[in-house]
């Protein structure tokens, strides 16, 4: 499309235009109602002067008879500018005025008529145009007054030149308008589609130029912009998961595989093939799981799951999964306490539950005192509250806490941070199993919900805290709700 | 006992029906769900495998079709979508369980079995009893021998399920599901610490070893060799 194609289809010029026909339209008839009401004007003024002077010249022949009428006449015709008289004799011959010739049967009948004269003195030979009232006198004698219409016609010429010239300034001033402001919508209109062809193409970085003016399109800008800007977010977020899975996935994938491939080579009996096979699916589980872990975070994280929000008490939460946990923390030679108070929450529960557990299954894995990790006998000297693992539930304000407090190492506050990354295993974790997807899980829950997860020092210890906002539900579930789920 | 697997990926689906086919079963396949549809409609089978997504018609309709002409076939879905709001679709649809995948056959194999019992097998009993092992679901007591052993509630419960289910397998997923309706993978051997709890209380002290662990699948409880 040429650049003059593209400027006449804007909508800025489209209007423009119609809105310079508009106008034109408007100036035409305004002139045009002028024009015909000074017309009428002139004509009616002519009109009474000719009755008046008719009237008038009329009442001298009655008193001073033909002689005075023709002197008057004489008189008045000689006058500069004057108007046109004429006084003929019952035969048709003129006496008296200044009327050269006239359009033939004027003179014949009574009455208003508009007619073709030529003065008696004028020099040139084109006709001019009159307004004529002639008037028969008392024995035969007909009079003639009227007046030029020259100025009628001049007056006409220049309500029309007025015309011509106002609708040339409105039509150069409006297309030069629309041209300009066309221009101008289209110059941004070109910048913003320039960006996002480069976005198109890849470079997500980019951003809708937005001017300072604040009118619809910085604001169209701006929220595109702040759409750029969440779309980026989470290609990032899609991108980081699908590096970490390849590296997370590959390394036990490759330990499979190699395990499998020497199982195949030096395997001599049965149960050498057995032992490898066992292993194997040991090792997919552990695939399977981590894979699921992910899986459930970049949905907690894509807000696919506020569908399912209802209201339930986290106090239950906790002391089910304190229940769960209880055994597994006394064989690792700790004890679970839970204290709750009734706290009625809105949010999907299966992910909160989730979340919690992950919380209390870190707690027991890394949160062992320093002094439990000795053997046995050196374990019994601990501190009974130091192996102590408290699970809380309970409301600050129109917040919901769900927090689980160990006594073991803690996380430094400068880790803290980073362990919340999928996959982040901290050193001192690292020699332990796990996926290190448990904090990333229990994050994108509380995010999920409008919360976060903090990691605060329970010195010594760590003490994880889901912050979750009362009424998240509520406000999450109408947000989504009237988006239709994706079908499965 | 008969069993009808629609899957569309041939490959697995005779995978499926070779290892059921192994302990015994007869299974039939079906590759879409307007064949798997006329099939257990006519066939007389005790639990219908179905794939959720299939070419033709998916198997939450397949599910339907089937309820609302009245057939009470236990089906168990079989599903690529693990999550939590997907199990719930599938079990309002009319699904009697949900399996995501992937999944382990022995997982596979103790969900049919407990569902082909379901159907076959006689209305909730109030007592159970395994060897010398009674439970009394009303009394909430639980004698092994003469003696009269004292269990959590949890315990209990936990109990109750395996002995609901004495002879099969059940896995630590089925437990954590239907003794603590948990929806989620553990990361941790928390299923196996409570079992070894309840082991030591029911089996502790006596001679013949009641509660029993599958390896690669789970548990059960039976007396002796089946």
């Amino acid at each position: 499309m040429t650049a003059f194609g593209k400027l006449i289809r804007t909508t800025a010029f489209r209007l423009t235009l119609a809105y310079l026909f508009l106008f034109g339209l408007f100036a035409a008839s305004l002139l045009g109602y002028f024009a015909w009401n000074t017309r009428r004007l002139i004509t009616e003024q002519i009109t009474s002067t000719v009755n008046a002077e008719t009237a008038e010249v009329g009442d001298i022949f009655g008193r001073r008879g033909l002689r005075g009428l023709v002197l008057t006449v004489e008189n008045r015709a000689l006058r500069p500018g004057a108007n046109l008289y004429l006084v003929t004799t019952p035969n048709g011959q003129a006496i008296a005025g200044n009327v050269g010739s006239l359009a033939a049967g004027v003179m014949a009948q009574t009455g208003w008529s508009e007619t073709a004269y030529r003065r008696l003195d004028e020099q040139d030979k084109a006709d001019h145009r009159a307004l004529v009232r002639v008037s028969e006198l008392s024995g035969g004698f007909r009079l003639l007054i009227g007046r030029d219409l020259e100025e009628r016609k001049r007056l006409f010429g220049i309500v029309l030149q007025a015309a011509q010239w106002s609708l040339l300034v409105v039509v150069v001033l409006g297309l030069g308008g629309g041209i300009f402001v066309a221009r101008r919508v289209l110059r941004r209109i070109d910048a913003i589609t320039g960006t996002t062809q480069r976005i198109m193409a890849g470079d997500l970085t980019g951003r809708l130029p937005v001017g300072r003016s604040g009118d619809e399109l910085d604001r169209l800008a701006e929220n595109l912009n702040a759409m750029l800007e969440r779309i980026e977010a989470l290609m990032m977020g899609l991108k980081e998961v699908s590096d970490n899975i390849a590296h997370d996935l590959k390394t036990p994938l490759t330990r499979l595989r190699n395990r499998a491939e020497e199982a195949l080579a030096t395997s001599g009996n049965e149960a050498e093939y057995r032992h490898a096979l066992e292993r194997t699916i040991e090792e997919s589980d552990g695939l399977i799981r981590t894979f699921n872990a992910l899986l459930m975070i970049a949905r907690a994280e894509s807000g696919q799951a506020r569908g399912n929000m209802d209201d339930f008490d986290a106090a239950e939460v906790a002391s089910g999964i304190q229940e769960l946990y209880e055994p597994l923390a006394e064989e690792d030679g700790m004890t679970l306490r839970v204290e709750t108070a009734p706290t009625v929450l809105r949010g999907n529960r299966e992910l909160i539950t989730q979340a919690l557990a992950n919380l209390v299954e870190n707690a027991i894995k890394y949160g062992r005192p320093a002094a439990l990790a000795q053997p046995l006998s050196a374990g019994a000297a601990v501190a009974p509250e130091s192996r102590e693992i408290l699970i809380e539930a309970r409301r600050e304000g129109d917040q919901v806490l769900l927090s689980v407090t160990d006594h073991g190492p803690g996380i430094p506050e400068a880790d803290r941070e980073h362990a919340v990354e999928r996959f982040v295993r901290l050193e001192a974790s690292r020699t332990l199993p796990g996926s290190g997807l448990g904090l990333s899980l229990a994050s994108a829950v509380a995010t999920l919900h409008g919360g976060e997860l903090r990691l605060g020092d329970a010195h010594p210890g760590l003490a994880a805290t889901l912050v979750i906002p009362a009424s998240s539900g509520d406000t999450l579930a109408a947000q989504t709700s009237d988006v239709p789920q994706k079908k499965a | 006992m008969r069993l009808l697997i629609i899957e569309d990926d041939r490959e697995s689906a005779d995978y499926l029906a070779k290892a059921f086919r192994e302990v015994g079963y007869v299974a039939d396949l079906a590759g879409d769900g307007e064949e798997g549809l006329a099939l257990a409609e006519t066939g007389d089978y005790d639990v219908l495998v179905v794939d959720r997504m299939l070419p033709k018609r998916d198997g939450l309709s397949l599910i339907g079709a089937l309820r609302e002409k009245g057939n009470r076939t236990p089906v168990l879905i079989l599903s690529a979508l693990g999550q939590v709001d997907d199990r719930i679709k599938g079990l309002r649809a009319g699904g009697d369980d949900y399996l995501p995948k992937p999944y382990s056959f022995a997982e596979l194999l103790a969900r049919v079995e407990v569902l082909s019992r379901r159907r076959g097998g006689p209305a909730e009993e109030t007592t159970y009893r395994v060897g010398d092992l009674e439970l009394d679901r009303l009394s909430h007591r639980v004698v092994r021998g003469k003696e009269e052993l004292t269990l959590q509630p949890r315990e209990f419960r936990l109990l109750e399920y395996l002995m609901k289910h004495a002879g099969q397998v059940v896995t630590r997923t089925m437990l954590l599901e239907n003794v603590w309706d948990y929806h989620f993978d553990p990361q941790t051997n928390v299923i196996d610490v409570h079992i070894s709890r309840l082991r030591s209380k029911i089996d502790k002290g006596f001679e013949r070893p009641l509660l029993h662990t599958i390896r690669g699948a789970g548990y059960m409880i039976r007396d002796g060799i089946r």
